[in-house]
């Protein structure tokens, strides 16, 4: 019920306003995958992509069962509740597309 | 204790614990009278806690106190001196700051008065808060290396503290000016300082440089630690990309610099030897800025303790320290650590604002660094307070992969700008 409240709310925000509404631990990712999220290439967008993708795609870097430049090292710093609330957050947000 | 700068002191004053306690909607709280969030210092911690703060609780009335018009990021100072960017590359404005909301004032904070929550300004004004932000950055200990002062540093650049971008310029200038064949001496301190991978992406990117324009040039890093980060992984780019263009003399091969001559261009070591060179980029020892020392927030070390979870300084509640000037450790002075500090505090100080506990943290951070062209390595760090202070995550993080990994090192020079571009939007944009 909360879970959905929140959502609702992000919906309504505009997206500056909706990234700051994530979950502190999402903040990481601003510093590399744009501000909005939205991927600055080569770093892809995570905004709008669904949260299964984006947890099972954290879940595999974990594991080190998918290759990495450097998402194994970072997704290994995260447990499963940050990493399903950062992809809940995400896959809320509209995609903006790679700048 | 009401400023003439703030447009709401009054009503925040008589109405900052009410509105705290009582008022559910953002919106409303605003328009009945904000608490009043003052930022001082407008680089990566700062111009980061303001952004954030005027997203993120718009209840909240956020002016950010800064004395420079624009801000010269440290970060990517190294590829100006590369001859890769220039330095508009790397100057931000806060315009997208103000459109935001956030009022911007242009004045150094001269004190600080955290009994009556008020800070004493160079212009004359008293500025009032209820809750403050110091991301005030580090200071020079000039004479910390005898002879470097000020007036050294116009001679023998340490390009460490960009401010109006002055040095970064004389730096680049005296690469230009050289002549082939000759040296550049870089003096490196011992740890803590901000940036620590810096000096060795600098010497990394001059050789760039040289190799280009001078390839008979030698770089001398007399260094005063005997390992850094990212070492192997520079050590092995520098070899593979500048052959022996680089001499790197570390603190147990008599590499500390303890003394210099600007007028001859002389770095002298611990045991008296004495290196001439042509160019001379002399990294001197670090404390927190100025402001932080005399507002007797900083302890022995130079630096401020801060609580690991709110960074509220030991010494003052109600002011939370970010950036390079607190004592962060694990954690390194990284822009990046600044950025992601400076949300939790923010966060904090909101909570705190309402009677709430401050929320639960992670702090992360990568350091990219350029080692020349599409060669670029990484650090990575994931941190969680403990009860004595923070920790890294256990089996996360670390550095780059070594070996023979071209497109590795080529998509972390990607990432790397891609980073610079992502991290300044999320401080200035």
């Amino acid at each position: 019920m909360r879970r959905e409240a929140a959502l609702a709310l992000t919906l309504l925000l505009t997206p500056a306003a909706a990234m700051a509404q994530a979950p502190l631990a999402s903040q990481g990712c601003l510093g590399c995958h744009g501000a909005d999220a939205s991927g600055v290439t080569p770093v892809p967008g995570l905004a709008g992509r669904p949260a299964t993708e984006l947890v099972a795609a954290m879940t595999a870097f974990r594991a080190n069962e998918k290759p990495a430049t450097i998402m194994g090292r970072i997704a290994r710093g995260y447990t499963d509740a940050e990493i399903a609330a950062m992809a809940a957050h995400f896959a809320a947000l509209p995609a903006g597309g790679n700048r | 204790m009401i400023s003439t700068l703030s447009r709401r002191g009054f009503l925040a004053a008589a109405g900052a614990t009410a509105a705290a306690t009582t008022l559910a909607r953002p919106s409303i709280a605003r328009a009945q009278g904000a608490a009043r969030l003052v930022v001082v210092g407008g680089g990566f911690g700062g111009a980061s806690a303001a952004r954030f703060a005027r997203l993120a609780y718009p209840w909240l009335d956020v002016t950010l106190v800064e004395p420079q018009a624009r801000f010269v990021t440290c970060p990517y100072g190294n590829l100006v001196l590369a001859g890769r960017l220039g330095m508009d590359d790397i100057t931000h404005s806060y315009d997208a700051l103000r459109a935001r909301g956030v009022r911007v004032v242009q004045d150094w904070v001269d004190g600080i008065d955290p009994i009556a929550k008020t800070l004493r300004l160079r212009g004359g004004a008293t500025l009032g808060y209820d809750r403050a932000i110091l991301s005030p950055g580090i200071a020079l200990r000039w004479g910390a290396i005898e002879g470097y002062d000020e007036a050294a540093s116009q001679v023998m650049p340490h390009a460490w503290v960009p401010a109006d971008g002055s040095q970064t310029r004389l730096l680049r200038r005296q690469l230009e000016a050289m002549d082939d064949g000759g040296v550049v001496g870089i003096a490196i301190p011992g740890n803590p300082f901000r940036c620590p991978p810096g000096p060795y992406e600098r010497i990394g990117m001059i050789a760039e440089y040289l190799k280009k324009h001078k390839p008979r040039s030698k770089i001398l890093a007399l260094d005063a630690k005997d390992a850094f980060s990212k070492q192997a992984l520079f050590q092995d780019g520098w070899k593979q990309l500048y052959g022996d263009m680089i001499e790197w003399v570390p603190l147990s091969k008599d590499g500390r610099v303890v003394r210099v001559d600007a007028a001859s261009r002389t770095l002298e070591t611990e045991f008296g030897v004495k290196h001439q060179v042509a160019v001379a980029n002399v990294i001197p020892p670090q404390s927190a800025a100025r402001l932080a020392i005399d507002a007797g927030l900083a302890d022995a070390s130079g630096w401020v303790p801060v609580d690991p979870r709110t960074f509220e300084a030991k010494a003052a509640p109600g002011i939370h320290v970010v950036g390079d000037a607190n004592n962060g450790a694990p954690m390194p002075k990284s822009g990046f650590v600044a950025n992601n500090t400076a949300k939790q505090a923010v966060a904090s100080a909101a909570a705190l604002l309402r009677g709430e506990a401050p929320p639960e943290a992670v702090y992360f951070n990568t350091c990219y660094s350029h080692v020349g062209p599409e060669y670029g390595i990484s650090i990575v760090g994931v941190f969680r307070p403990t009860a004595t202070g923070i920790a890294e995550v256990a089996n996360s993080g670390g550095v780059s992969p070594r070996g023979d990994l071209p497109e590795q090192r080529r998509f972390e020079a990607l990432y790397a700008d891609a980073w610079y571009r992502s991290i300044t939007e999320d401080a200035f944009g």
